[in-house]
């Protein structure tokens, strides 16, 4: 029985996958590596992600030391070697070892989490600060809450954000209000934050594949915020605990074993509320964040090949309250915008970003903002490759875009 | 929760267990180890326990019998006063109050009876939004809080008013709640008598059901860290208070089976009043109560009789050594009463009960006069004192309602801050957006009653 785990991971993570000897392979996965992780042998642009040359990733010290985001003593100081949940984890030992008000919970974070994300923490900072907790959303929640108003950082895990909406009444009406409602007895909660992984990996279906993302970004008083990466990872979690609002970590799960690339070892915050420009271009804007960033980065690669389109590609990072002015910014140099995310269109991230482009950028654009994003459907197991934007559809939208 | 899950939880279930005992390195020593624990566990040969992990301690039996809760006697009623404020067991008399004690209790119960009587003709009169009163259960709020150090939290649903009145909020302080003045602590932003205080260290009270259960057990568990972190703070407890329809809401159920497994120092105080809203108890629950459920969570549980301020006295005392006891464990306390009162000023309760229930129950039993009646037999009340304080709260009362009644509303900046510690760039925008269309509309917005008018933006 213990065997399915591993097994269930492998499937979960691509590179994983490489790694595993032969005979693994074709006793657990080899069956699951067909059907879900080759692409037509014709196919051009729905070409897996590869994850060792992609540019989303730093893959020397240097570069990822390079990043002006990073305080000087950091930039100076070395890296390691990680996939996400490793710097996941990484994080979340520097929090703990810093701050004795911090605490992880949530459902089977004690043994390491179903993820790994917790790996040796309960061992290293004891079963009073790094604890499972019955199997309860609401609970998870409402205790978090409850921590944080008594001045604690609680870090609460949910397993999956498929299983977030128990505890939605929980954050809508209590985490995102508690600060404005306490008014001035000065209450608050702004040492909570809820960790969930999210988004599709190949397999997950209808619930362990959701990105319930856009439902939180309608609430004023949370923060959501989602890494595209290990480095990103690291410092914007080290920075939504250290925040002093409630915040919605959301985590890109197809990523925790995927993406790999050299994180600074020492503790450092990326700021929130703030958008990163990935790689400048004058032809058209590219906005998303987390996992489709990679196809971003394919599709605007080959359209440049291809069309000669340079394209700028921007990472959102904090969904909610995001960074406006990035955005604009770009979008009034370049005329073009396209949206792209994993959650379904209707009333998605993108609707709010395409929105606000027309308002503020009316009059420099080119062509009409296009979205790339889930179609307005569950995610039905088998589907999944039709549903999730791939590198096929990002590139159609930039050639369209471009040539409106 | 649906299937897949699970699938997922029950396929972990054996590393659940062994978890719980050791610490594991790595994943590759889990299948070993896991096999260990499990063949460690199972049935011996004669064994007249049961050796499943999920009940260790039960026995086996050959008779086929289904616990019936029909059978089980319902759980006792705790008092030491009767209605008629007499002792009923002399061993269990209120040694330890002293009259001054009892005396400013019975004021405290007074103030927030005058005052509900004055604020809820105030709400029919259009002069507030909305009222709700606590008649009938002054008894459990202003006992069950003087048995609290000030130092211990609390959590409240909406009919504690008499957890504030004993911890020392201010009759201006309720006021400026009730009209959301500038002086409100919440910043005129939430309906009337959803009050909070720092000083106090009561939270905000907030309008959803049974939310602030969950939180009472996390703030209980932040309380019993910082005592384990700093040895020279004096250990805490929280207290929460609900109504017994609250307790049917998921929050409740997931609120005591943390408590329980964290060992949370927390005192769940349930007000049982015999209804929520116009449901009556009989469509709440089928159970013994709410004192019932306690035990199923494995958390120590009394019930007494909400009438008697002794009672949910020294049951709340009692509650709060135990929950510190042996590094904290939670508690519940089942007090029973009576709604006299209709839910709200948006209810009128004579569309579901009979009048003359509610004219039997104020009559006959209610925590003033039960306590008044005590007083008078030991001879520190009388019809002179209590017509004294009647006068001195009145006005006391009115005196604050009038001054609150004339101050000004928060500014309107008030409305786009503490959404986030600092103000977001969109809430700056919005507001300099709000600030245009009054400037532009000015005939169409009343901003006289807010300081500083469109410049409070």
């Amino acid at each position: 029985m213990m065997a399915v785990y591993p097994c269930n991971m492998a499937c979960f993570l691509p590179l994983k996958r490489v790694q595993l000897r032969p005979v693994a392979q074709s006793r657990y996965i080899g069956r699951a590596l067909r059907l879900y992780s080759t692409h037509l042998p014709n196919a051009r642009l729905n070409i897996s992600t590869d994850y060792s040359s992609t540019p989303i990733l730093h893959h020397a010290p240097q570069s990822a030391l390079a990043n002006p985001e990073l305080p000087a003593n950091v930039q100076s100081s070395t890296t390691k070697r990680m996939n996400m949940f490793q710097a996941i984890n990484d994080a979340l030992t520097h929090a703990l070892a810093s701050d004795e008000r911090v605490l992880l919970f949530g459902e089977d974070v004690s043994f390491g989490g179903v993820f790994r994300c917790s790996m040796n923490l309960a061992t290293q900072f004891g079963s009073d600060r790094v604890f499972n907790t019955p199997l309860s959303e609401q609970g998870i929640v409402g205790f978090a809450i409850g921590c944080a108003a008594e001045g604690m950082k609680p870090v609460a895990e949910i397993q999956f954000a498929d299983y977030v909406y128990p505890a939605f009444d929980q954050l809508v009406n209590e985490a995102a209000k508690f600060r404005y409602r306490s008014g001035g007895t000065g209450h608050h909660i702004g040492g909570l934050t809820v960790r969930m992984p999210c988004g599709g990996v190949g397999h997950g279906a209808l619930y362990h594949s959701q990105s319930p993302e856009s439902l939180f970004t309608h609430i004023p008083g949370l923060r959501v915020v989602m890494p595209r990466s290990p480095l990103q990872a690291k410092g914007l979690l080290l920075a939504s605990i250290a925040c002093n609002d409630p915040v919605i970590f959301m985590e890109p799960k197809a990523l925790y074993r995927a993406a790999v690339e050299q994180v600074p070892t020492e503790s450092y915050l990326l700021p929130l509320s703030k958008a990163e420009v990935l790689k400048e271009g004058e032809d058209l804007t590219l906005v998303s964040y987390g996992a489709p960033l990679y196809t971003c980065a394919a599709a605007m690669a080959a359209a440049e090949k291809d069309l000669g389109v340079k394209a700028e590609l921007i990472d959102l990072r904090s969904i909610y309250p995001w960074d406006r002015t990035t955005v604009l910014e770009s979008v009034k140099k370049t005329g073009r915008a396209v949206v792209v995310h994993e959650s379904m269109t209707n009333a998605g991230v993108g609707a709010e970003v395409a929105a606000t482009i027309q308002e503020s950028a009316f009059l420099h654009l080119e062509a009409p903002v296009k979205r790339v994003a889930g179609w307005c459907t569950h995610m039905g197991l088998v589907y999944e490759s039709f549903n999730v934007p791939d590198v096929t559809r990002v590139y159609d939208a930039i050639r369209e875009t471009i040539d409106y | 929760m649906n299937s897949s899950k699970k699938l997922f939880v029950f396929l972990r279930q054996p590393q659940r267990i062994h978890t719980a005992r050791t610490q594991i390195q790595s994943p590759q020593c889990l299948l070993p180890r896991c096999s260990r624990r499990w063949s460690s566990v199972s049935q011996r040969p004669g064994a007249d326990h049961v050796h499943f992990p999920g009940a260790v301690n039960s026995k086996f039996t050959t008779n086929l019998e289904f616990q019936r809760p029909s059978t089980h006697p319902a759980i006792p009623t705790y008092r030491i006063m009767d209605s008629d404020g007499i002792i009923v067991d002399e061993s269990r008399a209120p040694k330890d109050v002293k009259d001054e004690d009892a005396i400013q209790w019975y004021k405290d119960m007074l103030t927030v009876s005058i005052m509900d009587l004055i604020m809820f003709d105030a709400q029919r009169q259009g002069r507030l939004s909305f009222y709700m009163v606590s008649a009938g259960e002054e008894g459990i709020a202003v006992g069950s809080a003087s048995a609290l150090t000030p130092e211990d939290v609390v959590f409240a649903q909406y009919r504690e008013a008499g957890v504030f009145q004993q911890r020392g909020f201010t009759l201006d302080e309720f006021m400026s709640q009730l009209f959301a003045n500038r002086n409100d602590h919440g910043r005129g932003r939430n309906m009337p008598v959803h009050y909070g205080s720092r000083k106090l260290n009561i939270h905000t009270i907030s309008s959803p059901l049974a939310t602030q259960i969950p939180q009472a057990a996390g703030a209980a568990y932040a309380l019993k860290m910082q005592a384990l972190q700093n040895p020279n703070v004096a250990p805490r407890i929280v207290a929460c208070y609900f109504g017994e329809g609250a307790a049917s809401e998921g929050d409740f159920h997931a609120a005591l089976n943390i408590a329980a497994t964290r060992s949370c120092p927390v005192v769940f105080v349930c007000r049982n009043n015999g209804y929520a809203i116009s449901t009556p108890t009989l469509e709440q629950y089928r159970g013994d109560g709410i004192a019932s459920r306690g035990v199923g969570y494995g958390i120590d549980t009394i019930r007494v009789d909400g009438n008697d301020i002794f009672a949910v006295r020294e049951v709340t005392k009692e509650a709060r050594r135990m929950a510190l006891e042996g590094g904290g464990r939670p508690v519940l306390i089942e007090a029973m009463s009576y709604r006299v009162s209709h839910h709200s000023t948006s209810d009128d309760s004579f569309a579901y009960r009979a009048r003359v229930e509610v004219e039997d129950w104020k009559r006959r039993d209610n925590p003033i006069t039960r306590l008044r009646k005590w007083m008078e037999g030991k001879g520190i009340w009388d019809e002179e004192k209590e017509s004294e304080a009647r006068t001195t709260i009145r006005r006391d009362i009115l005196k604050s309602f009038a001054a609150a009644e004339k101050e000004k509303r928060p500014p309107l900046r008030e409305m786009f801050t503490d959404i986030y510690e600092d103000l977001s760039e969109e809430s700056l925008s919005q507001m300099k957006e709000l600030k245009a269309v009054l400037e532009r509309y000015p005939e169409e917005y009343d901003l006289a009653a807010f300081e500083g008018g469109k410049d409070g933006l």
